[in-house]
């Protein structure tokens, strides 16, 4: 059988403001067979999107081709005039990109948007375009299509939005279809629905697709052969099965130990360093300079892609060896100790965005919208490590807000220490300001672009402790130390860092107020698995030195695991669940937590997700009764929409709120 | 990657001023606006002592005369030396808006970021209210004002800075949203920083790159209402040499007389293209897309 997707040799770059050629790709081969599922893995930066464009004939703006060819049924896409390009993308060839709510038309319907592709990429007669594009929205199990044709797309979820996305590129009736990162960005159990979907759609009409992630897990789902990718290059190539299991090459190795498990109770493995930018790479390997196994020959001379011993190619010299130091290396245990003290103790919070209505105001009464996070009492203790989980929208990060006084609550008290937070920043006492220190998601928002490492770290030092000139200067580099970052930074603009090192720099800007409670709100989401890694342990390590007190917020069940003493589930802003980080994961759950566990995706081949509830997404928690009463995959009857679960204790410190009696809360647990 | 040796963090802020105008002069965009703005403004500077004529000399021997050795861009209809005034003729518009065109930046700017800080119902009913104004034909709005007022410097300038400075309200509005919604204020906020210290340090930095390039083409187009206004007989009083007054008196005699129109139009239209190629390369060097933004 021939290749549907035939790409030899390509070799793609541009040209530095050096007059230099920088090669993004190089020498590239890839093959897919009609029906076969590629994932193409790496960190950001490794060529994979590059890759996957390039099988279109489609290179990003400032790149271009140095050598070779990508050709798909025999056509060499490069070769190809811009209508016959037109004809084939979209057509016979489909792409699927990461943000769909972005690539479809804000302003047209969504029948109009796929009755278009149907138009341009379909034999189909006209007249027969409505019922098609119904059919296309069932496909990708829409329920009720025939309301969704009429609906714009912000009138859809991210995971609706990905879904409609998919059905435009079915329409063409595909050979192959090209993934850039589909699910990336989804909530786990949207992501687990998509994913299912995606596996039957291939199945059931034998496409091939080349699915481009970052995200070993998912890969693991949906993909028979795995390409991983590194500095441009393919550096391991084999059955999802050999790369998953057995991988022969050192940075599959280092990827893989680098993702947290959810079945893991120690911290994941940092893979050290940074991947060379695209021409700097060397004459030997690329990855010499991050392998364990380095050698002097590595350096000098770069190695060929050989079929190894354990099935897969690879390109490494030490293959073997590789293969066989399998499985020998354990993370770090995450520390653990805690006093009892109370360090931070929220009491029946609640927080609402809605404001009163005029008329509202005018009667004077307040709003009767529930508010978007209620009842929430929790203790935290000196030392310990809290892990807030829930979907987007459950008011994790609102919390977190509240805490640090940026969001004034509707009600109920923040204690910290033994003292009461007045609700807004600006009535906050210096010691109590210093006290609590918010670390944000993406380090690209929360460092000022003009500000220099030196003047972000400084103006918590001269703020709280109001130090000046050479002590200020000496104490930002001592702070830099304690992230592993070197005083050389200190004068570096946020962008002349990579994305690990910006977050580096926001932590560091947090623990130089020397804070007792850190806020973590998703941290590690915007960064590489590996360097998450190298996050995690550095908190970790704050941790163990400064004995800090964090809430730590994230979507990644398995992060939160291996970092978190007591773990929360919050579902729209109520809590469901909250214990002992085993308790939680492996005691007996509320139906939601079960939810979240089961849609887990494990870089495993043999894992598969559990999808018990459906992945509609709730804007608004309802009135009354359990948050959780419209998806609850269990739920017993009225009394869920009219009385507030009670909650219950299976074990000392693990309490379930929920209506189903403790002893038949198990009853059809998966595990 | 770039390299970067330690330096003090002043010299990083010098760095990357110079690294801007060096992307700058570097754009061909840039380096051809940068040396039409400088050449314009030397001579400005430069031109009362260059001059081959008196600007007032009349002589009813050559009037309307064409381009000869004596006169290099002929005379008009009074007899005076074209090539003199035109030299000349830049010099009231350039101080007029180089004056206008800073405070227009400055207190638009300051309004702008006010009503962006403030947001809410107050920051919506003042920018209909703006929105009302801009919709108003800019010229009849200053013709009131100069009417009332009379002309003369000391009211052209105070006209045209207030008239140019409220789109640059709308500008340093949304430039202030934008970056208040970013984190790092949020962090300077939750560190427990001032109000002040929060806009001095996080605000402005952001926002002033975006006055910059928006100064760069309030300044082109005041020139040009001070050109009109000029043509009208609004701007300069005569016998002061001007471009918009040069044009309108010569415009009688264009069919058979072109090169009294000719001199003051390229003049004129070279300093626009100058500071409207030196925006976009100013633009393009501080990452700001002025493409999407329509001219208000």
């Amino acid at each position: 059988m021939s290749a549907l997707i035939d790409i030899r040799d390509i070799s793609v770059g541009f040209v530095g403001r050096d007059g230099r050629t920088r090669e993004v790709l190089r020498n590239i081969d890839l093959a897919v067979a009609p029906g076969e599922c590629v994932g193409l893995v790496g960190e950001s930066g490794s060529g994979k999107s590059t890759l996957a464009l390039a099988a279109m004939g489609y290179l990003k703006r400032g790149l271009r081709l140095l050598n070779g060819s990508a050709a798909f049924n025999g056509i060499d896409m490069f070769a190809q005039s811009r209508q016959e390009l037109e004809r084939i993308r979209g057509g016979q060839l489909a792409l699927i990109p990461q943000n769909s709510g972005q690539s479809l038309t804000p302003t047209l319907r969504v029948g109009a948007q796929l009755g278009e592709a149907l138009r341009l990429h379909s034999a189909l007669p006209a007249n027969r375009h409505a019922a098609k594009v119904v059919e296309l929205l069932g496909h990708v199990r829409l329920p009720d299509p025939e309301s969704i044709v009429q609906r714009f797309p912000h009138e859809l979820s991210g995971g609706q939005q990905q879904r409609v996305a998919i059905a435009m590129a079915l329409a063409g009736e595909p050979e192959a279809l090209l993934l850039d990162e589909p699910t990336t960005g989804l909530d786990v159990t949207t992501q687990a629905h998509i994913l299912e979907l995606l596996r039957d759609i291939a199945a059931e009409r034998g496409m091939a697709m080349v699915y481009v992630s970052h995200d070993l897990g998912a890969i693991a789902r949906v993909c028979t052969r795995v390409v991983v990718m590194y500095a441009g290059e393919i550096v391991l190539e084999g059955s999802t099965r050999h790369v998953l299991r057995s991988p022969t090459h050192p940075y599959a190795q280092g990827l893989l130990a680098s993702i947290p498990k959810l079945d893991d109770t120690t911290l994941p493995i940092a893979l050290d360093g940074r991947p060379p930018a695209p021409g700097d790479a060397g004459a030997g390997c690329a990855f010499a300079d991050r392998c364990a196994l380095v050698q002097d020959r590595c350096r000098s001379t770069r190695p060929q892609l050989v079929p190894s011993e354990f099935g897969g190619t690879a390109r490494c010299f030490f293959a073997k060896e590789a293969g066989r130091q399998q499985g020998r290396t354990i993370g770090a245990a995450p520390v653990r100790f805690s006093s009892g003290d109370t360090m931070l103790d929220l009491d029946g919070l609640s927080i609402s965005y809605a404001r009163p209505r005029l008329l509202e105001q005018l009667l004077g009464r307040g709003t009767d919208v529930p508010p978007t996070v209620d009842d929430i009492s929790i203790s935290i203790g000196k030392g310990e490590t809290l892990g807030l989980v829930g979907e987007s929208g459950s008011g994790k990060s609102t919390i977190l807000k509240t805490i640090a006084g940026l969001l004034p609550p509707a009600g109920g008290t923040v204690t910290a220490g033994n003292q009461s937070l007045p609700h807004a920043v600006e009535q906050r006492e210096p010691g109590q300001l210093r006290q609590i220190q918010l670390i944000f998601q993406n380090p690209d928002d929360s460092l000022n672009p003009r500000h220099t490492v030196a003047d972000i770290l400084e103006q918590p030092l001269k703020l709280y402790f109001g130090l000046t000139g050479d002590e200020l200067r000496s104490r930002s580099a001592e702070i830099l130390e304690r992230v592993r970052l070197g005083a050389h930074y200190l004068d570096r603009l946020p962008s002349q860092l990579s994305g690990g090192e910006k977050q580096r720099v926001a932590i560091a800007r947090a623990f130089a107020a020397g804070p007792e409670i850190v806020l973590c709100d998703e941290v590690t989401s915007a960064l590489d698995v590996s360097v998450q890694a190298a996050v995690l342990d550095l908190l970790n390590e704050l941790k163990e030195t400064q004995g800090t007190t964090y809430i730590f917020v994230s979507h990644d069940l398995a992060v939160v695991r291996a970092l978190s003493d007591r773990v929360a589930v919050l579902y729209q802003g109520r809590l469901c669940e909250i214990g002992q980080t085993d308790q939680v994961f492996e005691g007996k759950s509320h139906p939601y937590t079960k939810v979240l566990l089961g849609a887990v995706l494990e870089p495993d081949p043999d894992a598969a997700p559990t999808l018990a509830a459906d992945d509609i997404v709730e804007r608004a928690p309802p009135a009354r009764g359990c948050p959780f009463q419209r998806r609850c995959p269990r739920r017993l009857g009225e009394i869920c929409d009219t009385d507030t679960p009670p909650w219950q204790s299976p074990e000392a410190g693990h309490f379930i709120r929920c209506h189903i009696l403790l002893e038949d809360l198990n009853a059809d647990r998966p595990h | 990657m770039t390299e970067i040796a330690a330096t003090p963090a002043e010299n990083t802020r010098l760095q990357r001023t110079l690294g801007v105008l060096r992307d700058v002069t570097a754009r061909p965009s840039g380096a051809i606006g940068l040396t039409l703005v400088a050449f314009h403004v030397i001579l400005a500077i430069i031109s009362p002592w260059i001059v081959p004529y008196d600007y007032k000399a009349m002589d009813s021997l050559s009037m309307l005369n064409g381009p000869s050795g004596a006169h290099w861009l002929g005379t008009d209809h009074l007899g005076r030396d074209v090539l003199t005034r035109v030299l000349l003729g830049g010099r009231e518009a350039l101080l007029v808006t180089g004056i206008a065109t800073p405070v227009a930046v400055i207190w638009g700017g300051l309004l702008g970021i006010f009503f962006g800080l403030v947001g809410g119902r107050l920051d919506e009913v003042l920018m209909r209210v703006v929105d009302a104004f801009l919709s108003l034909p800019w010229i009849l709005k200053m013709l009131v004002l100069i009417v009332t007022f009379g002309t003369g410097i000391e009211v052209l300038i105070p006209t045209l800075a207030f008239f140019y400075g409220i789109p640059v309200i709308r500008i340093a509005r949304a430039a202030t949203h934008d970056v208040v919604a970013r984190d790092f204020v949020s962090a300077a906020r939750a560190r427990g920083h001032g109000r002040i210290t929060v806009i001095r340090r996080e605000l402005l930095p952001n926002v002033l790159d975006t006055l910059m390039v928006e100064g760069a083409m309030r300044w082109s187009w005041m020139l040009l209402a001070f050109s009109s206004l000029s043509f009208l007989g609004f701007g300069v009083s005569p016998p002061t040499p001007d471009w918009g007054l040069m044009i309108a008196d010569a415009r009688g005699f264009m069919s058979f007389a072109p090169w009294g129109v000719l001199g003051p139009v390229i003049a004129l239209s070279s300093l626009i293209i100058g500071i409207n190629l030196t925006a976009d390369a100013l633009a393009k060097a501080l990452g700001i897309d002025r493409a999407q933004k329509a001219p208000v």
